[in-house]
């Protein structure tokens, strides 16, 4: 039997990665979840089989609690939701490897000092992925609306890491644990995850949630070591190293260092308050429907608004309605609008625009001078000018499409607020601006009705 | 058994294998392979299963079970929610 489990893990581990492989290709990605699904399935079966062990009852019973709630949550939830909840069951991984690693402090028996420290970097590593995550999804759900920040934050988090870090260094070396250490010690590691991620911004929150996506692998594969189980080892770790690169890259996309999303209280400073030359001028649906209906070219540049107002089948009928007209419709994602990367693309894909419409960065760029209508709707830091020009302004550096040397741009828009980053934007106050002021999937079909007038 | 220097092995080969996946990825799929990443490591499942079925105390049984069910979650939740997503991908080939 031992070897018959041994062989169902290496089974397991190997489609993890083939699935992952086959994930990194539009065209096979859909059958990739599934081999991977079926790993999962083998893995988890076999476990069963494991020797010694007990309580299967209950065991059954929590594996239907948090399956059937994990499914039923996955189901029902609507697609701009997906990001929150990719944090919440990201958290709950971070959690089981921080009970398995409890659960193993506590019988106590460890074979060396090696997998005693391990256990505890699993343990440390998946609460503050567990709390973290809890509140990235809080903050995307909309329960916590703005970032907590307090005077000396940094320290206070610094400290609480070191309280943290301290009481698992007193378990390794003391190696005899008594209740109260291990109480403490998780206490911890879970208030420094919540500290850590409350005073982020939403706008950052797609990096923390991809730096979590990674913790979680690394913390899996720590008590893999402990337990001795390859399957656990290598998913952990392929996670852990596929998820840090993946944090890099979007961080990067931003122009910003890690540190400095996790470390800079981005857009707090009360310093150097922005003056920005001009007004906002509004427009009418109409006029805005007009311009777009006898344009050349139009490009749409797309951002978290639009996901909130559910905007992006009406955006697609627009699309549509422009084309038959002979306009030419782009869209520009940048990498980091929206809440993942990627965001808009799964969302404008929900909506059928076909993939060869949506330009990078990089791509569309240069084309925005010959663009006669930029129409943003629910982007804001993205196309701010101020990231280029003003070199005092908080985003300054970080690449944006450049929707300000179009001829015309649109802002779709829902009041005069500004962006997550609590930056003013100067896109808004230019010459060749006008703000569409409402809510984004009424405002589109308020330009579709009146592209289809003319 | 899984010897110190061979898990040492494992660990390297693994971070590089993950490493290669994720880097010529098209933008457009970051967010399902993170999502996939994701459910990927609700393999965690496993290790709860092994705590918590050799769990003795009602403490440890307890804290086991709470595993358990988060572990479950992050499967399945990971499971479906790619699921979904990769969904519309195939829908949208079929339009262009």
């Amino acid at each position: 039997m031992h070897n018959i489990i041994q062989i169902s893990y290496f089974i397991a581990a190997f489609l993890f990665i083939f699935g992952l492989k086959r994930m990194s290709s539009p065209l096979t990605a859909r059958d990739g979840i599934l081999w991977a699904g079926i790993g999962m399935l083998v893995a988890s079966l076999i476990t069963f089989f494991e020797p010694g062990m007990e309580n299967y009852l209950l065991m059954t019973t929590a594996i239907f609690v948090g399956g059937i709630a994990a499914f039923w949550s996955g189901k029902k939830v609507a697609m701009t939701d997906m990001p929150q909840m990719i944090a919440l069951y990201n958290g709950m991984g971070g959690g089981a490897a921080g009970a398995i690693a409890a659960v193993e402090l506590l019988k106590g028996d460890f074979h060396s000092q090696t997998f005693l420290t391990l256990a505890v970097l699993g343990a440390l590593i998946g609460s503050i992925s567990f709390s973290g995550s809890m509140v990235a999804f809080a903050k995307l759900q909309g329960l916590i609306r703005r970032p907590m920040r307090f005077p000396g934050q940094q320290l206070f988090n610094i400290a609480v890491f070191l309280v943290a870090a301290g009481f698992g260094a007193v378990l390794v070396i003391r190696g005899e644990f008594t209740g109260s250490i291990i109480l403490i010690f998780f206490a911890a590691a879970l208030a420094y995850g919540m500290f850590m991620a409350l005073p982020i911004g939403g706008a950052d929150m797609p990096v923390v949630i991809s730096l979590f996506n990674a913790l979680t692998g690394l913390a899996v594969a720590f008590e893999g070591f402990v337990l001795n189980n390859a399957a656990m080892i290598i998913a952990g770790t392929v996670v852990g190293s596929a998820g840090t690169l993946l944090t890099q890259l979007m961080a990067r996309a931003m122009n910003r260092s890690l540190g400095n999303v996790l470390f800079s209280s981005f857009g707090a400073s009360g310093g150097a308050e922005e003056s920005v030359e001009g007004s906002m001028k509004p427009i009418d649906a109409v006029d805005a429907g007009v311009m777009m209906a006898f344009a050349e070219r139009v490009i749409i540049i797309p951002g978290y608004g639009m996901a909130v107002a559910q905007a992006q089948h009406k955006i697609f009928e627009l699309m549509e309605m422009l084309l038959a007209r002979g306009v030419d419709v782009k869209f520009a994602i940048h990498p980091v609008a929206g809440r993942m990367p990627g965001h808009m693309n799964v969302l404008l894909a929900e909506a059928n625009v076909p993939y060869d419409r949506l330009y990078d960065l990089d791509e569309i760029n240069a084309a925005f001078p010959q663009t006669d209508v930029a129409l943003v709707i629910g982007a804001n830091d993205v196309v701010n000018p101020s990231a280029r020009t003003n070199p005092d302004s908080p985003i300054y550096g970080m690449p944006i499409l450049n929707a300000d040397q179009a001829k015309n741009v649109i802002v779709i828009k829902r009041g005069q607020g500004k962006g997550f980053s609590g930056v003013e934007n100067a896109l808004f106050f230019g010459d060749n601006t006008r703000m569409l002021y409402g809510d984004g999937q009424a405002m589109v079909g308020e330009l579709i009705e009146a592209v289809k007038e003319f | 058994m899984i010897e110190g220097m061979t898990a040492l092995y494992i660990f390297m080969l693994s971070a590089f294998t993950g490493y290669e996946i994720i880097g010529r990825v098209p933008v457009i799929l970051h967010t399902p392979l993170m999502s996939g990443s994701n459910f990927v490591h609700g393999i965690v499942l496993v290790g709860a299963m092994v705590a918590m079925g050799h769990a003795h105390t009602t403490l440890e049984l307890v804290i086991g079970f709470i595993g358990v069910a988060l572990a479950a979650g992050n499967a399945v939740g990971g499971y479906v929610v790619t699921e979904r997503m990769l969904e519309m991908f195939k829908s949208s080939k079929g339009s262009n």
